[in-house]
């Protein structure tokens, strides 16, 4: 007879201690619901044979391929050019910074497809850069070269702000013990700085490489083929309904869970061992 | 030798205005001032990690105003040794040498003649974050000298140290300018530890030089009233010279007269160290610069009583724990107070 009443004691003060604790894991219960349970559904519960299907499909599997290496090209081109903007924006003030702060951000909050007429309207074959580089035989429509150009408006603010943030985190004084001892500026970046806030710069490059996979409006209007699986899951979806989209959505959401927690694994392991 | 002449640096709102200053090969100089001073600035000015908008700097007479800090043949040594933290205490150490491209060899033969000065042989394969205060300290100056520079910075290196260490430091640093004899700079708030360490004290205040001396110029004869109220001089009273007496000169202040041995003939303010006041129960004799008060509070500071007194000034007298218990003071006691003419800093 009095185990309710002491169990009822027990949980109230559990409650009491741990409120703040409670209340955020129901929030956080509700979102990892709702980010987890339309992905699992898709992967878990589509029509295996469908599946089975695409996965010998020849056109899901150079989609796919084109769109892991499209997105790869894409975030080594942001991290060549994205990291020494990452840098001058941590280390240096200038005139207008805060505007060219802003303007990266762009690419983040306009609509991809208006992006995507942005770029043609500067890459397209009679716009201004698009002449100059037809002229040495680069094409930016219906060509990987188009392609990457749409990943990399939408995606170099991811790692342009992450490699920041990590040169930002590494002490200038750092840098400055080094110069004394002899390095010159290069040397310190390359043996002080870069080694500091590679973490960061790493993290920036996969979530650049993952948003560019993920990629959609802006390319369908530089690039409908070749076709990368984001476009191609909405020409099926559009051509034969959900039945021949989802398999193909469903094989891209777990390669790329795959890889993604591949790395992740290795970004914790590297943060542990240091 | 390091001489800088004339220098200006503005860094974002601060500026360093019109810095004339000379330090001999080999001496230890301390840069005093608090918080905010230009201590750290001037410091990075000399090591180059400032660019100087007036004036020049000169090492060893040679004009290096223009020359980058690699080149300058200067160490710094940072308040929390900033070693790389992803480097071993090793690759820290031997990080000049190697970015110099060095030969091993001769980096063995280095790395061999730094561990036997700072003795950190057992602390190479470490990383930075497994050291105590005093090993990251000791590590970090072999890794500033082992490239043998003309001059080393010392920007607060004993403030990240409890007490035991930082006594255990100040040996250290003597005796690494001892073996080296490397002219040495070094910036710090406090005034126990440039009393301790330097030969030639300079004083900042909101970017400006205050006063350069020898420790016992910038305690005993302070320039101005910030370096007295800086070096807790406490005594400081405003009023003016009014006579003189034989070589002595009368300071009036809120009532009192006060004998000075100085040679001034105008001042502002006469100062008295808290620790040059005598306290005695009887009245002392044939002395000059006697005054009855009461006891008004008593602080204890450890090895030291603070005993403040009205008389009317407020005076404040530094006791030693022995003498505090022999005389058995309380607040509201009656006593004397009373101090030398030569006791007396007339500014």
């Amino acid at each position: 007879m009095e185990v309710w009443p002491k169990f009822a004691r027990a949980a109230s003060s559990y409650f009491k201690r741990h409120r703040l604790l409670i209340v955020f894991s129901g929030f956080s219960l509700v979102i990892l619901f709702f980010i987890f349970i339309p992905l699992f559904k898709m992967v878990f519960l589509s029509n295996k044979e469908a599946l089975w299907q695409a996965l010998r499909d020849t056109t899901v599997l150079e989609s796919i391929w084109l769109t892991l290496y499209a997105a790869l090209i894409t975030a080594a081109i942001g991290f060549i050019l994205g990291v020494p903007l990452a840098y001058i924006l941590a280390r240096h003030n200038f005139p207008l910074k805060g505007v060219v702060e802003g303007l990266i951000d762009l690419p983040i909050v306009v609509p991809h497809t208006a992006a995507g007429i942005a770029l043609l309207f500067v890459f397209g074959r009679n716009y201004l850069l698009g002449k100059w580089f037809n002229a040495i035989g680069i094409n930016f429509v219906d060509s990987l070269a188009g392609i990457i150009i749409a990943m990399l408006f939408v995606s170099a603010p991811f790692l342009i702000n992450s490699a920041k943030d990590g040169f930002h985190k590494v002490d200038v004084r750092l840098e400055n013990v080094a110069r004394t001892l002899g390095a010159s500026p290069w040397q310190v970046f390359r043996r002080v700085t870069f080694p500091l806030a590679k973490r960061s710069i790493f993290t920036g490059t996969l979530m650049m490489w993952a948003r560019g996979i993920s990629e959609f409006g802006a390319v369908i209007i530089l690039t409908y083929f070749p076709m990368v699986t984001s476009i191609l899951i909405y020409q099926r979806f559009e051509s034969y309904g959900l039945t021949q989209a989802v398999p193909v959505a469903a094989i891209l959401v777990v390669v790329c869970a795959l890889i993604f927690i591949g790395f992740r694994y290795i970004l914790q392991r590297e943060k542990k061992r240091d | 030798m390091i001489e800088l002449k004339n220098v200006r640096v503005k860094v974002a709102d601060f500026n360093l205005q019109q810095i004339n200053l000379s330090f001999g090969k080999g001496t230890y100089t301390v840069i005093l001032g608090p918080t905010g001073a230009g201590k750290t600035v001037l410091l990075e000015s000399i090591a180059g990690l400032h660019a100087v908008h007036e004036g020049e700097v000169l090492l060893d007479g040679k004009n290096v105003t223009n020359i980058v800090p690699e080149a300058r043949g200067v160490s710094i040594v940072y308040q929390d040794y900033t070693l790389f933290p992803h480097l071993s205490v090793k690759e820290n150490i031997i990080f000049g040498l190697n970015v110099r491209h060095v030969s091993k060899a001769k980096i063995a033969e280095e790395l061999e003649w730094i561990c036997g000065i700072f003795d950190v042989e057992p602390l190479l394969n470490r990383q930075p974050a497994t050291l105590s205060g005093g090993e990251r300290q000791r590590a970090a100056l072999a890794r500033a000298l082992i490239t043998k520079p003309e001059i080393l910075l010392l920007d607060e290196p004993l403030s990240a140290l409890d007490m035991e260490s930082r006594e255990e430091m100040y040996a250290q640093l003597q005796d690494t300018h001892r073996k080296l004899n490397i002219t040495t700079l070094h910036v710090t708030h406090d005034f126990e530890e440039a009393m301790s360490l330097a030969d030639n004290i300079v004083l900042l205040n909101q970017g400006k030089i205050v006063q350069v001396g020898k420790p016992a110029d910038i305690f005993y004869r302070p320039a101005s009233e910030f370096v007295a109220r800086f070096t807790m001089a406490r005594n400081i009273f405003e009023g003016k010279i009014s006579g003189q007496i034989k070589n002595e000169k009368v300071f009036k202040t809120g009532g009192l007269e006060i004998c000075a041995v100085s040679d001034k003939n105008t001042a502002e303010y006469a100062i008295i160290r808290a620790e040059m006041v005598n306290l005695t129960a009887e009245q002392p004799v044939s002395m000059p610069n006697v005054f009855r008060g009461t006891v008004k509070s008593i602080t204890d500071k450890g090895a030291n009583i603070l005993v403040t007194l009205d008389c009317p000034l407020q005076f404040e007298c530094l006791l030693l724990r022995q003498q505090f218990e022999k005389m058995l003071l309380s607040p509201g006691q009656q006593v004397y107070l009373s101090f030398l003419p030569a006791s007396v800093h007339l500014i």
